[in-house]
């Protein structure tokens, strides 16, 4: 379990302009039917994909972008992880938007994904240059929370413990959980339902 | 902040420290686990040579992709069989409890759970599931995580949170006739819409509350994240209490009364303080029904599709495109809509009530012949209650099926699924594009009495005029 610092991502963008995209668009319920996260990130999209013949994800202009400018409330309903893993293997290392679902970022944390929230009019405007430029580069700054291109800055809010933890490279929780078995006992035995109310708790 | 609410008193209690990522560890009372968003969990401990830290504190079962017409192993599909003999490896191998198929008490998690007596009042319960919400109608807070937060709980028993804010949803008044818990819950998703509930704990309270039946509390509870929260709950009373006695995994005796004794304790106190507080009449609470392509795209089922213009600005995009996607307008009634499929089930509305309603309404009546209509219950435990009543020729002499317990139709990961354009109205709770199986099917979610008199209708129907079409 080892993690890596996460400090500053630089590429090309996918523009996703819609509002509430849930993860059954982002991975359809009947990808999710395999024993690993291998291969799930064929199944990015893939049913929009197939009705769009423009979709962002293919468009050859954005092949090899590294993250994902996406609208308000992204990754809402299940609370797959299949969604954010897709998201990771086919390569987007971080996503700005307008807000995201409470599940799917606690996800994309977990598996070091960072998110950043920006204005409607800042994402607007990120998403068009992706879509107008497609070979502009963007630069992600964690630790000043920014995306930047050319000569514009555009400030972004980043949780400030998820932040920290990119920037430490601690945000596998992992191994701090793990570390506190021993209180995890204490507590366990000062809950009285953990006995089924056969004991009093201390 | 929100103060002494049942949330903050469980809060603090499960806490067990305050981590560098500024996030609280909380204990976990109970982890259900199901066959979809553990494989990979497993995997995690094996690679960390882990064990399951607390395995009399999880319990497993099997839901979404069993297949409710044929359950004879191995199943048709490959890819669900690999994934049922993967569960069955890992809780052999790590000594998890296994309510199995033959062990009578398999069904969908959400359901299992309360049933058994293992969801009480004033635990931490998480499930890979976003429905987990449901365990809050215990007054339980209930966590939907994903795949590398149920390694978390597995190899600790605890999950690294960010604690939320409290919103109290006060229902006064009472229900008019046809008015359900579902309808209570599209129309608090309606008036808050699908992200008003981000950052928040839903608190739900108020005399429609304090009158809802236990399975009722689940339903609305259930749907919370529907609504963008991750929690949703009641506090317990002695409609919980009465619900709990007598269960495989209630205390008894004088554990009995230690157990309600803290009960009472963990509940909101009168001089709880929340930090929002949102209040609808349930007198002007109608059947609701869905038209567009998430929860919050819904009406009271006699009101006019609402115009585009209606929306604020950054909302019309999504209410354009569910519009063409569903081929609705703006407008029109939704009502005599034609449908293809009715589905009685899911996590939300699969229960014995559930089915009892549903069995009332259609007795007497036949499917419209234009309608496939599947009724599917939650568990192994409430098919056997609804046969031992006789729910199910009342479904099947209708023209219905009536189905082996699971998830079904509520999503596309076994053999029932739309086809094609196929419009349904359905009990569950996502009416995402493609969440039943098809990208092209279409889907309406109403209560049971809306399911029931659509399916007879043929098309959508309002439960309140039942009678009086005999």
């Amino acid at each position: 379990m080892s993690t890596k610092r996460i400090e500053k991502i630089v590429g090309k963008a996918i523009p996703m302009p819609r509002d509430d995209i849930d993860t059954d668009r982002i991975t359809p319920a009947r990808f999710l039917k395999s024993i690993t996260f291998e291969g799930i990130e064929k199944a990015l999209f893939c049913d929009e994909r197939e009705n769009t013949p423009d979709h962002p994800v293919d468009n050859p202009a954005h092949k090899g972008a590294n993250m994902m400018f996406v609208g308000k409330n992204f990754g809402s309903g299940s609370s797959r992880e299949h969604a954010p893993q897709a998201l990771k293997r086919f390569g987007v290392d971080v996503l700005v938007g307008i807000s995201f679902a409470e599940i799917f970022a606690g996800n994309c944390f977990a598996i070091g994904v960072p998110l950043g929230v920006a204005s409607a009019e800042d994402v607007n405007e990120l998403i068009r240059q992706a879509q107008e430029e497609p070979e502009t580069r963007f630069t992600v700054d964690i630790g000043n929370s920014t995306v930047s291109y050319g000569d514009r800055v555009v400030p972004i809010d980043i949780q400030e413990t998820r932040k920290a933890a990119f920037l430490a490279g601690t945000w596998d929780m992992l191994a701090n959980l793990r570390g506190n078995l021993p209180q995890v006992e204490e507590v366990a035995a000062s809950l009285p339902y953990v006995t089924n109310f056969e004991s009093e708790a201390q | 902040m929100s103060k002494n609410t049942l949330y903050d008193k469980v809060w603090d209690s499960h806490t067990v420290a305050r981590l560098d990522s500024g996030q609280d560890q909380i204990f976990i009372g109970l982890h259900l686990i199901h066959e979809v968003t553990t494989p990979q969990a497993f995997g995690m401990l094996k690679e960390i040579g882990s064990g399951v830290a607390f395995p009399g504190r999880t319990m497993g079962t099997v839901d979404h992709i069993i297949p409710t017409l044929s359950q004879i192993r191995p199943y048709e599909d490959e890819l669900a069989e690999k994934m049922m003999a993967a569960l069955e490896q890992n809780v052999n191998e790590f000594g998890v409890r296994f309510l199995h198929l033959d062990s009578g008490k398999q069904g969908i998690v959400h359901v299992i759970g309360p049933e058994l007596g293992l969801s009480q009042p004033g635990m931490t319960i998480a499930c890979g599931d976003s429905h987990t919400s449901t365990h809050g109608a215990m007054g339980s807070l209930g966590f939907g995580i994903g795949t590398t937060e149920v390694g978390h709980v597995l190899a600790t028993q605890t999950l690294a949170l960010n604690r939320l804010k409290v919103k109290r949803i006060e229902v006064t008044g009472s229900l008019g006739p046809g008015v359900t818990p579902k309808d209570v819950t599209l129309r608090v998703i309606h008036d808050l819409g699908i992200k008003g509930g981000l950052g928040f704990a839903y608190e739900y309270g108020g005399e429609v509350f304090d009158a809802m039946s236990m399975e009722g509390r689940m339903t609305v509870c259930n749907m919370s994240i529907e609504g963008g929260a991750r929690i949703g709950y009641v506090n317990p009373d002695q409609t919980t209490f009465d619900y709990l006695e007598g269960r495989e995994f209630s205390p008894e005796g004088e554990a009995w009364e230690r157990g309600v004794a803290y009960w009472n304790e963990i509940a909101s106190g009168d001089d709880a303080e929340y930090d929002d507080v949102y209040e609808i009449a349930g007198e002007s609470i109608e059947p609701m029904v869905t038209w567009g392509i998430n929860p919050g795209h819904s009406i009271g089922i006699s009101q006019p599709l609402p115009e585009i213009g209606s929306f604020a600005g950054e909302d019309r995009k999504t209410v354009e495109h569910g519009y063409d996607f569903m081929d609705l307008r703006p407008g029109e009634s939704i009502l005599g809509t034609k449908v293809d499929v009715a589905f009685l089930g899911s996590c939300t509305n699969s229960r014995i009530s559930d089915l009892r309603e549903g069995a009332r309404l259609i007795k007497g009546n036949k499917v419209h012949p234009g309608v496939r209509m599947l009724v599917v219950p939650g568990s192994q435990q409430v098919k056997q209650q609804a046969e031992e009543e006789g729910l199910h020729e009342i479904f099947t002499e209708a023209g219905a099926e009536w189905r082996e317990a699971g998830c079904s139709m509520c999503l596309g990961m076994n053999p029932d699924q739309l086809v094609g354009a196929e419009r349904s109205i359905s009990t569950s709770n996502r009416n995402f594009i493609g969440r039943q199986g098809s990208p092209r099917g279409r889907t309406h979610l109403g209560s049971p009495a809306v399911v029931v008199s659509s399916a007879i209708a043929g098309c959508i129907a309002d439960p309140r005029e039942m009678g009086e079409q005999a």
